[in-house]
């Protein structure tokens, strides 16, 4: 069989089978375990009502906690295993991990790529939204770059590397070398600048997700209280930094915070464009080399990248909680 | 808000005209590296390596070389060939030629270029040339002759044929999609009962159920790999489709609770109270009046799924087999176009473009659901 047509079977017997579950799981619980009739009637209506929302949440909360909540624990579990699964080590794949001078430099590469692709791609995003705000034509320049978006990492790095290629007949950084009377180099083996040559590609990326949520914001923003430092005297700039950015801070943060979980989990840049070569890797490009092959390290680089997300995640929890309350 | 909105009257033009410049500015190098790939994939490989992709629409000077025709009559000078470079029925202008392959624009048309032992080789611009050898016997081969010409642009199809029908991007086509249409349908529905419950169900826990959700937003999918594997081995379905679509299911799930809940929260009340006074259970209420009303974020939450399945290529490393039956086009290009055809400009964009088509065309289309998910995920 074809795998389009399993594919097509398995929605047709997934969605059928999700529809077939709640509809059934109802009407048994409404027909059969507490029905509405006879002498507990009232009390029965009362007892289903309590079940319902597990029903309706049951599949969910199985899917999220299997593949979600169980490998945080299986992972670091499994960590604490060598290679083969069968000895335990206790800490000795992160104290091998630590040992290693890739992953150290993975882990320094990382936090440049948290320092700085957030913050360019939440400034451009910034930049693009207060100047287009105004403009006429301003909803086309969006979209444009918003764009790549919908571009997948693999689809931009091939772009990205269309950029850098090192022929100045080819690449268009070297056709500026080129007619600049510099000599051709290959951006992505210049020493530690490498690292932020494919930076600009997440940047590249990301920075239409942060123009758009915070066009939106600054949309939100009071006129009166931009009119009323109109009339004090104040230039653009000032009602820019002074005016408009202390009121969307709170946007600017969730915009911030969003790109860097997002930039703790991109290994697909590093992988196409240097495979971690020449001082690039980054901790998800180096768990991928562990991956298949030896388990516990793999697992032990996971869960590092995991102790870097728990601050956001306590926080975003946090929030959640207060913004509920 | 428009520009006389802020009253800043003297400043208002000089500025409109910096914030368009800018703008335009910006939206040029944001657009440069995908219109130059979008380019490459039109034109063949020794257009790509002779000229730049912003020298396109212009010709190309390129070089070639051609093995004179006939036979050597002998004359005065020595033994003499003579012929034209394109051919009896060709024309073209020749803009430098030489009698080796190392220097194959050593001289300029019109004039006599001289060649070693004595040989010489005239060409004019026109392709008529004239090879005198001042030998005593007749030369055993016939010699090639280089020459370099303006070759008009030319833009094809070529290399999206050779990549979709001889290079099994087709099939790498197909398992996407195939990936893509469970992965995104199925999530949805089951994350519209749960939001549904956490929207407009009394129970307790809900707040907690709530937390946990959020924060499961950010749980690096990294730490599935491993586990979820083993798990999906141990089970029997190891490497294989079914393995995938649960993957998707479970990690778009927090994302799709979340957003479906923030929408369904918003629902006015009075609607939803007054079709339970009117005998409605709460299985009706969902699926005769939440979920139509639901509808633009379950599109927008259905864009991301897709956009997000669609691109992914670390879920489907891990949970597909790694034959060449089984891969989708992200890991084609990653793994084996860019092995294989690394230097191949044309054929590597010309992929690229067909994977990020129908992204490109879901987005352009229905930009308006993704912006509406987008902030309904991050602002509120």
């Amino acid at each position: 069989m074809s795998p389009l047509l399993q594919g097509i079977l398995t929605v047709i017997i997934g969605v059928g089978g999700c529809i077939g579950y709640f509809w059934a799981s109802n009407l048994v619980l409404d027909r059969v375990i507490f029905p509405a009739k006879g002498q507990d009637a009232g009390r029965n209506i009362n007892r289903a009502n309590a079940v319902r929302p597990w029903l309706f949440l049951l599949p969910a909360l199985a899917a999220l906690g299997l593949y979600l909540v169980y490998p945080v624990f299986g992972s670091f579990y499994r960590s604490l295993f060598n290679r083969s699964g069968d000895e335990f080590v206790a800490l000795g794949n992160y104290g091998a991990l630590f040992a290693d001078s890739e992953f150290r430099t993975a882990l320094f590469n990382n936090f440049l790529w948290v320092l700085f692709v957030p913050a360019a791609a939440t400034f451009l995003g910034l930049l693009v939204a207060q100047l287009t705000d105004r403009l006429s034509w301003g909803n086309i320049a969006k979209s444009l770059i918003f764009m790549p978006m919908a571009i997948s990492f693999v689809g931009a790095s091939l772009i990205w590397k269309f950029v850098y290629a090192v022929d100045p007949e080819i690449g268009i950084i070297n056709a500026i070398r080129d007619t600049l009377g510099l000599s051709a180099l290959d951006p992505l083996q210049v020493g530690f600048w490498n690292n932020f040559f494919l930076m600009v590609i997440l940047i590249w990326i990301q920075t239409g997700f942060a123009m758009v949520i915070l066009s939106a914001a600054l949309r939100g923003i009071p006129e009166e209280t931009i009119e009323a430092a109109i009339i004090d005297g104040a230039n653009p700039v000032q009602i820019f930094f002074k005016i408009k950015v202390p009121q969307i801070m709170g946007t600017i943060v969730v915009v911030w915070t969003t790109i860097t979980i997002l930039v703790l989990k991109v290994f697909d840049i590093v992988y196409t464009m240097t495979g971690g070569n020449f001082g690039t890797q980054i901790l998800p490009s180096y768990m991928m080399e562990y991956m298949f092959r030896d388990d516990g390290r793999a697992t032990a680089v996971a869960f590092v990248i995991m102790l870097i997300v728990l601050p956001v995640m306590v926080w975003n929890i946090a929030q959640a909680r207060k913004e509920m309350r | 808000m428009s520009v006389s909105d802020d009253g800043i009257a003297g400043a208002k033009s000089s500025l409109s005209l910096v914030t368009n410049l800018s703008v335009i500015f910006l939206v040029v190098l944001w657009l440069i590296p995908t219109v130059g790939l979008l380019v490459s994939s039109f034109r063949d490989r020794d257009a790509i390596s002779s000229s730049g992709w912003w020298n396109a629409p212009f010709a190309t000077e390129q070089n070639f070389a051609a093995g004179a025709e006939g036979e050597f009559t002998q004359t005065p000078d020595g033994w003499v060939i003579e012929g034209n470079v394109f051919g009896e029925d060709g024309s073209g202008t020749v803009t430098a030629f030489g009698g080796r392959r190392a220097e194959p624009t050593a001289f300029q048309p019109g004039t006599t270029g001289e060649l070693v032992r004595g040989r010489t080789l005239t060409m004019e611009a026109n392709g008529d040339y004239r090879y005198v050898d001042p030998g005593e016997d007749a030369p055993r081969r016939n010699p090639t002759l280089y020459f370099g010409t303006q070759v008009p642009p030319s833009f094809s199809t070529d290399n999206y044929e050779t990549i979709l029908f001889s290079n099994g991007m087709d099939v790498a086509f197909i398992n996407t999609l195939t990936v893509t249409i469970p992965a995104t349908i199925i999530p949805i529905l089951i994350a519209a009962f749960a939001a549904y419950a956490l929207a407009w169900m009394d129970f307790p826990f809900r707040g907690t159920i709530i937390a946990v959700i959020v924060g499961l937003l950010v749980v690096p999918l990294q730490l599935a790999l491993v586990p979820m594997l083993t798990f999906h081995n141990d089970i029997g379905i190891g490497q294989s489709f079914y393995g995938i679509w649960f993957a998707h299911t479970g990690f778009g799930l927090p994302l799709a609770i979340y957003l479906l809940r923030n929408y369904m929260v918003g629902l006015p009340r009075d609607i939803i109270e007054s079709a339970k006074v009117d005998g409605a259970t709460d299985f009706q209420v969902f699926t005769k009046i939440v979920l139509p009303l639901s509808f633009p974020a379950l599109a927008s939450f259905a864009i991301f799924q897709f956009l997000w399945t669609w691109n992914d290529l670390l879920v489907a490393k891990v949970f597909l087999p790694s034959n060449s039956d089984s891969w989708v086009m992200t890991v084609k290009i990653a793994d084996d176009l860019l092995g294989s055809r690394g230097g191949d400009w044309g054929i590597l964009a010309a992929a690229a473009f067909v994977s990020i088509a129908v992204p490109l065309i879901v987005f352009f289309t229905m930009q308006r659901y993704l912006v509406r998910g987008l902030l309904a995920g991050s602002v509120k």
